[in-house]
């Protein structure tokens, strides 16, 4: 896209969208006369989704089953036949694996399926409610930001940075102890780290894409910028941004269980799984009963490798330029 | 460069400034007054209000602040309620603790990663390869926590090989001191270990596709030569930014591991102090903490500016 004025370069881009000059509308976006149809990438479509689809892999939709099966049963969990997660059956301590408690119970005698899918509830909660809000926020900044440009843009990109500088484990750990662990406080404080990250990311992107040849089109056709953002840019930027927030949804879930390791995620008697695995070290259970900080365990690393392999798969699949780290 | 350094200087300032302006609002600002923590039963309106001129908490927020600030230029980080410990002292006596896991867990982490990347970047796509690239995706889904319960539970308490917890100083003899951050380190070297990986042999991949490869393999010089001696080098620029870069999120990472093994660093003293809500400490080891996170990752990026001038034009 070398040729023609106002379409290559970034100061170019910076001009408000819809200013396109009719100089640049009659040379080069619409040549020939006649109805154009708004969306020339529209026929191809059809085709060119089977593939994607087909091109995912087995293991994606497995990985999502899974992740799926998981908030399922997190969400239905009050509602499931499982015991009580507090409920102490004092004739059942540290028992291993049995038909009567499926995983087995802890030093207290509590059933530690059902303390597993309970504390499962508090990791994806704050897992995704907290990149969904993150998103909602600073990725509609980013989208915002990188498609207008100007002033605004670069007092966010610089508050971005500045926020970035603080080591979010430190910082979600400090502002907790001084402010109190509900599960509501819990999100949005981990929104608020996250939301800069998905912004830088929601940015880039969206400044790679909005000088492409489709985009400048619909400008010229006359498009508002809203609709030129939700339709054009939104369905291209998306996928990216989708994979960068899965492994969000990831490190937010390292984040919380390192803080209920450490007894500053949500307050006891509340399971989580990040505290689960803390009883199970605590008082010798290690020796007496491994299966309190197995299970947990193992249910967070799976939790943790299918969201980072659908993530991988969606970045290899949508992002031809292969991230580094 | 000089322009670039200014302005990297200029925003680090502003960045250690508002960290600062933060770390004091935390205690005044947020709902729960200290005094409430401190006082605890004793809660009386004569007590309070003394204990409120005690701390100097009467005085309007820009002078609290310029008051704090000073103390702190100074070096007065104020000092525990409970201990009555200088917060900088309790700081010198963590800090290298830190200090030896990060070097530690670090230098094992590359003794792992150069010699699988090597390795595996020698035949890419075939089953040595495979087996590495899958083995440390999977390594990248254990948060350290888990890691490190794991190794307690093999290492220490099947095999008695070495102590589930407890630190030994160096200055108490080299075999204890590093029998006692041995399994910590290498819970903090398994992410380490797979990022590096997988950075090193994205990179070699693309240096053994170079025309002076061929042509070291033309003049027939061993493949281990070629790759150890021509191909290492130049492939190691994205690990060491990726190793400078995870410098300061190692740091944090240390937290959870010094908890479970009860070594007296940072993260240990930072979460014992938040449970018994000793504020000044909390505030004075964040500030430190996260300045010098923010410190560190400045010093990484312009190291790295000054040995690749791409980075200053990305």
């Amino acid at each position: 896209m070398p040729e023609g004025p106002g379409l290559a370069t970034s100061k170019e881009r910076r001009r408000a969208p819809g200013d396109l000059a009719v100089a640049d509308i009659g040379t080069r976006v619409v040549t020939g006369a006649g109805p154009v149809p708004p969306r020339v990438d529209g026929t191809a479509a059809s085709d060119g989704r089977l593939q994607k689809r087909s091109r995912m892999g087995v293991l994606f939709w497995v990985c999502l089953a899974w992740v799926a099966l998981m908030v399922l049963l997190a969400l239905a969990a009050s509602v499931l036949p499982l015991k009580s997660p507090t409920f102490q059956d004092y004739s059942a301590v540290n028992v291993g694996p049995t038909l009567h408690h499926l995983l087995g119970t802890d030093d207290l005698g509590r059933d530690l399926l059902s303390r597993i899918v309970f504390g499962s509830r508090v990791s994806l909660v704050i897992g995704f409610a907290s990149i969904a809000l993150g998103m909602a926020t600073g990725g509609t900044l980013g989208l915002l930001a990188g498609y207008r440009g100007g002033a605004s843009d670069t007092l966010l990109n610089a508050g971005s940075f500045v926020l970035l500088a603080f080591p979010p484990l430190l910082a979600i750990m400090v502002i907790e102890a001084f402010w109190g662990r509900s599960l509501w406080k819990l999100t949005l404080v981990f929104a608020v780290v996250a939301a800069p990250q998905l912004f830088r990311v929601m940015r880039a992107s969206t400044i790679a894409t909005a000088n492409r040849e489709y985009v400048v089109a619909a400008r010229a056709f006359g498009s508002r910028s809203a609709r030129i953002m939700v339709r054009e840019l939104l369905p291209n930027v998306l996928p990216a941004a989708i994979s960068f927030a899965l492994i969000g949804v990831a490190v937010a879930i390292i984040i919380e269980g390192s803080l209920a390791f450490l007894g500053l995620s949500i307050a006891l008697p509340t399971a989580s799984l990040g505290n689960i695995i803390n009883e199970g070290v605590q008082n010798n259970n290690l020796q007496l009963n491994p299966y309190i900080a197995l299970w947990p365990s193992l249910y967070i690393f799976l939790m943790l490798s299918s969201l980072n392999l659908m993530a991988d798969r969606l970045r290899s699949r949508f992002e031809a330029r292969e991230g580094k780290l | 460069m000089r322009r670039y350094a200014t302005t990297r200087l200029v925003q680090l300032v502003a960045i250690v400034f508002l960290i600062s302006v933060l770390a004091f609002l935390l205690v005044h600002l947020l709902p729960g007054d200290p005094t409430v923590a401190i006082l605890g039963p004793n809660d009386t309106p004569t007590a309070r209000h003394e204990l409120l001129a005690q701390l100097g908490l009467n005085h309007s927020l820009p002078l609290q602040y310029w008051t704090w600030l000073k103390n702190i230029v100074r070096g007065n980080l104020g000092a525990s309620f409970l201990t009555k410990q200088t917060v900088t002292n309790a700081i010198s006596v963590a800090a290298p603790i830190d200090l030896e896991l990060i070097v530690v867990s670090q230098l094992m982490a590359f003794a792992v990663a150069i010699p699988l990347a090597l390795v595996a970047a020698r035949r890419p796509n075939k089953i040595f390869d495979r087996l590495a690239t899958t083995s440390t995706f999977g390594l990248l889904s254990f948060p350290t926590f888990v890691v490190a319960v794991l190794l307690v539970l093999v290492f220490a308490v099947e095999f008695h090989l070495f102590p589930a917890t407890g630190f030994v100083r160096l200055s108490q003899g080299l075999v204890g001191n590093l029998k006692s951050v041995l399994l910590p380190s290498i819970a903090l070297a398994v992410g380490s270990v797979a990022v590096y990986f997988r950075l090193l042999r994205a990179d070699l991949i693309s240096t053994l596709q170079e025309d002076y490869v061929t042509m070291a393999k033309a003049k027939g010089l061993s493949t281990p030569y070629i790759l150890v001696r021509h191909a290492l080098r130049p492939s190691s620029f994205s690990l060491l930014a990726g190793a400078g870069i995870s410098i300061g999120s190692l740091f944090t990472g240390a937290f959870v591991v010094e908890v479970l093994f009860q070594l007296p660093g940072i993260g240990y003293q930072l979460v014992t102090a938040i449970n018994s809500r000793d504020y000044l400490m909390v505030q004075g080891m964040a500030l430190v903490a996260a300045i010098a996170y923010v410190v560190i990752n400045f010093v990484v990026d312009f190291l790295l500016t000054v040995l690749d001038p791409r980075v200053r034009h990305a």
